[in-house]
């Protein structure tokens, strides 16, 4: 710690920071643009230059730049100098001197960082006569707007993107006044994480498409916490709606999970909510008869019916969801008997999440936060394609490859922060990053090493890495000299790391990769390192529904099938992406009664006796937990239209028709509101106890007050309406949390859950966040980053995995079919966006060269292929990092069905062969 | 005694007062027959202009629902494809039942777009009636400012303006072009 002295008054700051950093913390509002709290510091925009004095008889001082100048002890700066304020007016001046007049028209307008610190430097009245120049825009697809005239020259976007992001396709191009920001020429933005660039760029050169749409004032914006859904990750969001649509995803900081950054598929995939295949009645099928297509019916009807046929019904299977909420999941399951409720994922996926438990709850080794892996020194990747099935943990990836590097940067007495002088002594060096798959992406070029094969293949290298690490571990016999090569050289850094990370993917199903990385993890904690664990799970929840158990999916399916039971409710769930249509369909026609609680339609709905319209995560309060076993509260944003409610409500309220003639409600029947879920939730498991824990609970009260949605500025409240009715109806009242849905409550220092968007006096951009943090980039005020519910308590590993797969053989007339998934397009939810639906790629089968020579086929060709029943029209890549013996398939909506990995005769499958290429 | 004198001349005092008045001419004004005289910047009616060359002015900007104390002002912004970056109110709505009349949006506008007008003849018997819609607000005129036309101005392109055509604006750069 040390001591500046600011303007004659010290402040006591981290010495490793700069003193920009240093007085933000401090709530000193110094101005700046180039400068961002991930990205550190280049010196270039020259806005926060304060003055400098050498000591406290110095009068004269000197003019440094804040973002430069490290928080040593005794600094003694002046912020409020008049040469230092003068110096910034003219600064901001050269920079609005080609700034258009199109505030009212541009997106950033209201929560602009430019507006702000014009605002802030009190530049007021343009001097310059002369003309502005202008640049022509790009059309960057569907996800960014591109307006270039309005650019400041701060260098942030390609610094985020080329730097940060590892993108490749947006850079600086030009000369002198007139450099462009952009691509080489017009096209979609490549890279995963492009979407943060209109939070990185400080004006409107970026904005936001989907918003553009539908586009409203963020003062306008209703708004509250939210977790992304479109990935096992958990990033935290900001939600925010008007007029019953939601409006757009923002980044919502937490210092342990996302950050400051989200990928696309978070940012981008929200407008699912709006789709308009939302089921918004509920749907009834009249007498039973699977032949006529329900029809609407009034909600107490609805609820009567299904109760009705609950109460008649021979017994009653209840399918849970990795992607409902824990709440909705406790409900399901206190509804239909914890003996009747099934956890509704494949059998593989249920295996596999099993046993990332037991690593977990037996093993010493701790789950990593996205934060931890951003601070890993050294990085191996088992089968997981990170940026396709977790892109944030991806891009904390790109981070970590630089801490090995750091040490030198340390040793050279470099500040970390400074950025462009680290960059410089790091030049290429990049730190340990192992990546083991079978799909290469752009993320392997920034890979020590990389190891393209079967997943058994890929077993045997973590068993084999496991094995020359730890004592008493097992080895792993007949290696290639190549892999016994690589081996040595993963374990090496490994061993050389003091934070090393271990990742593993279930998408492959392997549940040798998941021991072997268990292995990894557990050998290096025995020669005493701190290592870290982590697991790339399926979907949002799939870790809350693994904690809270249940039965086999086929054993639903013989309950149904030997007449044990003959009704059937399926919570959030399209049970044809989980099992085979054919077994799927003879269960659902088997079943007297199919209840569906759903919020968008697809292939299960369809087949609902009766269909109740669930409510999405933004209309709702709910828990999901994270891939690393942390809980987070999502909080309802608005109150959708139509008869869409909570899953859990829903369940509950049949709980309530079912026992009516029984007398005392109890379990779910018994549930009022969120609270009594969350405690109902708490005693489900014993891995679930601290549920509670995770958010304040819907009595929570400041100063006697509940906490607003909106914000102080909300407009349209006595005109919104008024075209329906003249009566002003008050606003929904919220029993569930301790939100409002009003402008009015209590306004101050809050729990992070709580706060509905980061906003303070002089700072609407997201850049207010920084007035949320003590220190700049750490942990918010009062923040609540969830509950981690899984810690180790073992010291030591207490055995080995020792089941070590054989190396895998191709066949002669057999593949072993592989789910390659996508960042747009293995995700349920996020592909009903318009957005991401035109970002999707069409469906393809990858084949080695080698494979492809043997079944005669070309690249780019086009073929038919029949799988478990079902053709498929696919596209032929051949890419030699797919394993031979193996064929990769992209998991796009069009074969959400087929069920992988399988060993499929491709020279049967492939029926008819297109010579012609595709485009 | 002396009380009656002063009530006396008093009432004498009263009495002369109010036959004087008998000659001069009255101050009441036979409305609605006869229209009194408002200042052109009178703050009454609200109404929506259009720029010189006879199209919306309003660009959807959110200031004049901000800036409205009783929020009386809703609209949605829309963009239309053909008009490039020229944005429009797919609705625009004011609650005249709300309204106080003080001119904040006026004031807030950027665009002049949103103006007050010399007319409060707006009594109804039913409050639905005093909600106005967009096509009840807009005017085919310019409304009290005639030249301002901010597109002309603005940095964006539009259906009638590329970029570099704006006022003082440069032609666009050419970005592989290396004169300095």
């Amino acid at each position: 710690m040390a001591t500046i002295i600011v303007d004659n008054k010290s402040y006591t700051v981290d010495e490793q920071q700069n003193v920009l950093a240093a007085c933000l913390g401090h709530g000193l509002n110094v101005p700046y643009f180039c400068w961002h709290p991930a990205m550190g510091s280049v010196g270039a925009c020259r806005q926060c230059a304060v003055k400098q004095f050498k000591d406290d008889r110095d009068q004269s001082g000197r003019l440094v730049m804040s973002c430069m100048t490290p928080a040593t002890n005794g600094t003694r700066i002046s912020i409020d100098d008049p040469e230092a304020k003068a110096f910034r007016a003219s600064v901001i001046e050269w920079l609005m001197v080609n700034h258009p007049h199109d505030c009212p028209v541009c997106d950033e307008g209201g929560e602009c960082h430019l507006q702000d610190m014009t605002v802030m430097t009190r530049h007021v009245y343009r001097r310059y006569r002369y003309q502005k120049r202008t640049h022509r825009n790009q059309a960057l697809g569907p996800f960014i707007r591109h307006e270039m005239n309005r650019c400041i020259q701060c260098y942030r976007c390609v610094r985020y993107y080329r730097d940060y992001a590892g993108g490749r396709d947006l850079n600086v191009f030009g000369s002198h006044d007139a450099v462009y920001f952009g691509r080489e020429q017009d096209g979609t933005l490549e890279n995963e994480f492009s979407g943060n660039l209109v939070e990185v760029c400080p004006t409107g050169v970026f904005t936001d498409k989907t918003f553009f749409h539908h586009y409203t004032r963020k003062w306008d914006l209703q708004a509250a916490q939210s977790i992304c859904p479109h990935c096992s990750l958990g990033c935290n969001t900001t939600a925010g709606e008007r007029s019953g649509t939601l409006r757009r995803i923002t980044n919502r900081f937490n210092s342990q999970v996302n950050g400051y950054f989200l990928c696309d598929r978070g940012r981008f995939g929200y407008e699912y909510v709006n789709s308009p295949h939302r089921i918004k009645r509920a749907v009834v099928r009249p007498d039973c008869d699977r032949t006529k297509p329900g029809q609407p019916e009034e909600v107490p009807q609805a609820i009567e019916i299904a109760a009705d046929r609950l109460r008649r019904a021979r017994g009653v299977v209840g399918l849970g969801s990795p992607r409902a909420s824990l709440e909705a999941n406790v409900a399901l399951r206190s509804l239909v008997d914890p003996q009747h409720f099934y956890q509704g994922v494949d059998e593989q996926e249920r295996q596999l999440l099993s046993t990332i438990l037991k690593i977990f709850q037996t093993g010493p080794v701790p789950s990593a936060s996205i934060h931890d892996a951003e601070q890993s020194d050294a990085v191996f990747v088992l089968g997981a394609d990170l940026l396709n099935e977790a892109p944030r943990l991806a891009l904390a990836l790109l981070q970590s490859i630089r801490q090995e590097p750091m040490e030198q940067v340390d040793e050279l007495k470099i500040p970390r922060w400074d950025e462009a002088a680290v960059r410089n002594a790091v030049q290429n060096r990049r730190g340990p990053l192992f990546l083991a798959g079978y799909q290469r992406t752009w993320f392997h070029e920034y890979a020590t090493d990389t190891y393209f094969a079967a997943p058994d293949d890929i077993a045997r290298l973590g068993f084999a890495v496991a094995g020359s690490i730890g004592q008493g571990t097992p080895s792993v016999p007949d290696l290639s000299p190549e892999v016994k090569d690589l081996t040595q050289r993963i374990a090496e850094a490994l061993t050389h790391a003091q934070r090393p990370l271990i990742i593993a993917g279930t998408k492959s199903g392997s549940q040798a990769t998941i021991e072997a990385a268990a292995n990894v993890a557990w050998a290096l904690h025995q020669q005493g390192k701190q290592p870290r664990l982590s697991f790339v799970l399926p979907e949002c929840n799939s870790a809350g529904l693994a904690l809270l158990g249940g039965g086999r999916l086929n054993d639903a399916f013989d309950a149904i099938r030997q007449g044990k039971a003959d009704t059937v409710i399926v919570l959030e769930n399209d049970l044809y992406r989980r099992a085979e249509a054919a077994n799927v369909d003879a269960f659902l026609e088997t079943a007297q009664t199919v209840v569906v609680i759903d919020s968008v339609e697809h292939r299960t709905t369809a087949h609902a006796d009766v269909l109740l319209p669930s409510a999405t995560g933004p209309e709702s309060d709910g828990t999901f937990v994270n891939q690393e076993g942390r809980a987070q509260r999502f909080y309802q944003v608005f109150v959708p239209d139509g008869d869409v409610k909570e899953s859990w409500r829903w369940l509950s309220e049949l709980g309530r028709a079912t026992s009516q003639e029984g007398g005392s409600e109890s379990g779910v029947a018994a549930w009022r509101n969120f609270d009594d879920a969350v405690s109902a939730t708490a005693t489900a498991a014993p891995a679930l106890a601290r549920i509670g824990e995770v958010a304040p609970s819907a009595s929570f009260r400041l100063v006697g007050q509940k906490v607003p949605r909106q914000s102080e500025r909300y407009s349209g409240r006595t005109s919104l309406i008024s075209h329906l009715t003249m009566h002003e109806p008050p606003p929904p009242v919220d029993h569930d949390s301790p939100l409002g849905f009003t402008m009015e409550g209590y306004r101050g220092p809050l729990p992070s859950p709580l706060i509905s968007q980061f906003w303070a006096p002089g700072w609407n951009s997201i850049q207010a966040v920084n007035t949320y943090q003590d220190e700049v980039g750490g942990p918010l005020r009062d923040e609540m980053p969830g509950v981690r519910l899984i810690e180790p308590v073992a010291t030591k590993a207490s055995g080995w995995f020792t089941t070590i797969p054989r190396a895998f053989q191709p066949t002669a007339h057999q593949w072993l079919l592989l789910p390659l998934s996508a960042v747009f397009g293995s995700d349920e939810l996020s592909n009903r966006s318009p957005a991401i639906a035109e970002r999707i790629g069409k469906p393809f089968l990858s084949l080695h060269p080698s494979d492809g020579a043997r079944l005669t086929l070309e690249d780019h060709s086009t073929v038919d292929l029949v799988l478990q029943g079902t053709t498929y029209r696919l596209v032929v890549h051949l890419d030699p990092s797919t394993p031979v013996g193996t064929a990769g398939l992209s998991l796009v909506p069009e074969v959400s069905g087929v069920s992988m990995p399988a060993w499929v005769d491709l020279l049967k499958a492939i029926q008819t062969e297109h010579k012609r290429r595709a485009a | 005694m002396m009380n009656t004198w002063i009530y006396a001349r008093n009432l004498v005092v009263g009495l002369w007062i109010v036959f004087k008045r008998t000659f001069t001419k009255p101050v009441t004004v036979q409305y609605p027959e006869e229209q009194p005289y408002l200042p052109p910047r009178w703050r009454g009616r609200i109404v929506l202009t259009r720029d010189p060359d006879g199209e919306e002015r309003c660009v959807a900007c959110y200031l004049c629902s901000a800036a409205c104390p009783v929020d009386c002002i809703s609209l949605q912004a829309a963009d239309n494809p053909e008009a490039h970056e020229r944005r429009y109110p797919e609705f625009f709505r004011i609650n005249f039942s709300r309204c106080i009349y003080c001119g904040m949006c006026e004031e807030a506008c950027p665009t002049n777009a949103i103006q007050l007008i010399p007319d409060f003849e707006q009594s109804e018997y039913a409050r639905r009636n005093l909600v106005y819609e967009k096509e009840d607000l807009l005017i085919s005129g310019t409304g009290k400012y005639h030249d301002y036309n901010f597109y002309r101005m603005a940095g964006v392109r539009t259906r009638d303006k590329d970029k570099g055509e704006g006022e003082h604006e440069l032609p666009p750069v050419d970005v592989k072009s290396l004169m300095p």
